[in-house]
């Protein structure tokens, strides 16, 4: 008996007529990621199968009973409980506050910083800076800057005159607040993709477009933002499911106030299992954060199919 | 008056500066004032703004301590983050070492099965693993927080990353390994892995600030001061009515955050490409 082996020479099998070489590279092969699936089916997989369960389910903590009660928990969330749609709202104008301007500014920094100059890598380091700081340091040091009259953004605000509004205590400016400087923390993992993305554009196709006299305008609507589109694309995604996963940010910038002008879904999950124990409610809003996640993964890799083709 | 071609260029690259510099303001501020801050008394925080402190407070960074378990804090978060990386290290190479170089029935499904998970967000699993934390009996303990990023999507975007290293890399030395009678293992720690040291290091740079900048976990399994992590920490300098004690919240915050500007200034080129790579494939 004899079988191929990955080179493609024949190779006499081993004394054991099962042992083919072919099921000694399955074995070797789970062996090798045995230990990850094995954590990942335990802490993750197993979970995630679990919160279903969990959300199906009323829990009692004091007598640790649970009883099954259908899509109840899913039924409060939609139907009863007007938290959650002002949750939903506010994540949504997070999302959607957050992603274009941290696109825009990512490609406008890009764009600035993609091609070598004196200073280049001094201004990158500092564009970049904020994303390898703990977001809790980043959050702690704004609250700071945007305290009220005491804080050093309003002060320098007066010197020039204007009134600065209590940024963090007053629900419109908190919400602007969180989603301006989580830009500002993040925005600097997209830049550093679009200039990855750029610097593989080859110049002779901004050089032919130059030479047929196009503008510069034109040479960025015309041929980078068209060749920059799968980038684009992926930086959307990983963005937009980014900003539904915000919590210590928020958290610790304004905790979710004021009038839960800030609160979003991560939160409210937080809240909701941690501190009040509502353990079957917290589960169905994680499933539907994960659906809504998942919904907008689905809808965003049809869209790159659609470009693709 | 106008100008002529190339005093016209020096004055646009002037002004492309000054706006490069007046957008950076937001991004490098924020780092001046909290060191500066931190150097500051509980009332000459509030007065005056000034970049440079009127009278220099020393005294804070002696008081971060005393007020709580600093040190141990420090020493947690720094421990922690190692462990979660050599773990995630050798786990992942080992995964991505099999689904790049072995062809095994099932692999092709394990991949997607994996990579299903980089789209879930922490919290929809952490209710469920809070209980099991409890079941396990490791409440207010650091197993929690090394066991999850290992295993969580953290743990399978570095799986990926390594995989997608080792198809790139050539097969040659390993098939040479395999003639000289290298086991799997052996091809694997011997022969891959000193192959790979970039795609490593990769992994080790993203895994440790991963698992140093973590909040939501150690907020949840972490009770007792002693056990706390920096960020934990960071955010627990207030007094007895929950208003924040600035001076000293942004001494240890400077404390927390300028040795990781350090050797992130030292090595911003690595660790820049660091995170590209894991943007990219994750």
């Amino acid at each position: 008996m004899a079988s191929l082996n990955e080179t493609g020479t024949t190779v006499r099998a081993p004394r054991a007529p099962w042992l083919t070489l072919k099921r000694r590279e399955t074995i070797e092969g789970w062996l090798f990621v045995s230990p990850t699936l094995i954590g990942f089916l335990i802490f993750f997989l197993g979970p995630l199968i679990a919160v279903v369960f969990y959300s199906l389910s009323e829990w009692n903590l004091l007598s640790q009973d649970t009883t099954f009660v259908g899509l109840a928990n899913y039924e409060d969330a939609l139907t009863q409980n007007p938290d959650f749609w002002q949750v939903i709202r506010n994540s949504v104008i997070f999302a959607a506050g957050l992603v274009p301007m941290n696109m825009a500014l990512a490609l406008a920094l890009a764009m600035a910083l993609a091609r070598p100059f004196r200073g280049v890598v001094f201004f990158r380091t500092i564009f970049f800076a904020p994303v390898v700081t703990s977001a809790v340091a980043w959050a702690i040091v704004w609250k700071f800057l945007l305290q009220g009259d005491a804080g050093a953004v309003n002060q320098m605000l007066a010197t020039v005159g204007i009134d600065g509004p209590n940024w963090l205590r007053e629900p419109n400016w908190a919400m602007a607040a969180v989603i301006v400087t989580r830009v500002l923390k993040m925005v600097g993992l997209n830049m550093i993709l679009y200039i990855a993305a750029l610097q593989s554009i080859p110049r002779d196709y901004e050089e032919a477009a130059r030479l047929e006299g196009a503008s510069e305008w034109q040479i960025f609507r015309m041929v980078i933002w068209p060749l920059l589109a799968p980038t684009t694309l992926i930086i959307m995604v990983i963005t937009t499911i980014g900003s539904f996963k915000v919590f210590d940010h928020i958290y610790l910038m304004t905790g979710g106030g004021p009038e839960n002008g800030t609160l979003v879904l991560a939160f409210y999950i937080y809240q909701q299992a941690f501190e009040f124990f509502e353990i079957g409610y917290a589960s169905a809003l994680a499933m539907i954060m994960f659906v809504i996640v998942l919904a907008l993964t689905v809808v965003q890799l049809i869209l790159r199919q659609k470009g693709s083709t | 008056m106008a100008l002529s071609q190339p005093q016209l260029a020096t004055v646009k690259r002037t002004c492309w500066m000054l706006s490069l510099v007046v957008v950076a303001i937001p991004f490098l501020f924020p780092f001046l004032w909290m060191i500066s801050s931190g150097f500051k008394g509980p009332t000459e925080i509030f007065g005056e703004p000034t970049l440079i402190p009127r009278t220099w407070r020393w005294q804070n960074f002696v008081e971060v301590f005393d007020y709580q378990p600093f040190a141990r804090q420090y020493f947690n978060s720094i421990y922690i983050a190692c462990a979660v990386t050599v773990l995630t290290l050798l786990l992942s190479s080992l995964a991505g070492y099999a689904l790049a170089r072995m062809r095994f029935a099932g692999a092709a499904l394990l991949m997607v099965f994996l990579m299903s998970a980089l789209m879930v967000p922490e919290e929809v699993t952490i209710v469920p693993n809070f209980f099991l934390m409890k079941w396990l009996g490791v409440m207010d303990t650091h197993v929690p927080l090394i066991l999850l990023p290992v295993f969580g999507p953290h743990g399978v975007m570095a799986t990926f990353l390594m995989r997608q290293y080792f198809v790139a890399l050539p097969k040659e030395l390993e098939d040479a390994g395999k003639m000289d009678g290298l086991s799997r293992v052996g091809i694997w720690w011997k022969i891959a892995l000193p192959m790979s040291r970039p795609a490593l290091a990769a992994v080790a740079i993203i895994t440790f600030l991963f698992s140093w900048n973590l909040f939501l976990e150690p907020l949840v399994f972490l009770s007792s001061l002693e056990n706390f992590t920096l960020p934990l920490a960071l955010s627990n300098f207030t007094d007895p009515y929950g208003a924040p004690l600035w001076h000293l919240q942004l001494a240890a915050t400077s404390l927390a955050v300028v040795p990781i500007l350090i050797v992130y200034l030292i090595a911003q080129r690595q660790i820049i490409e660091s995170f590209a790579m894991s943007g990219v494939k994750g």
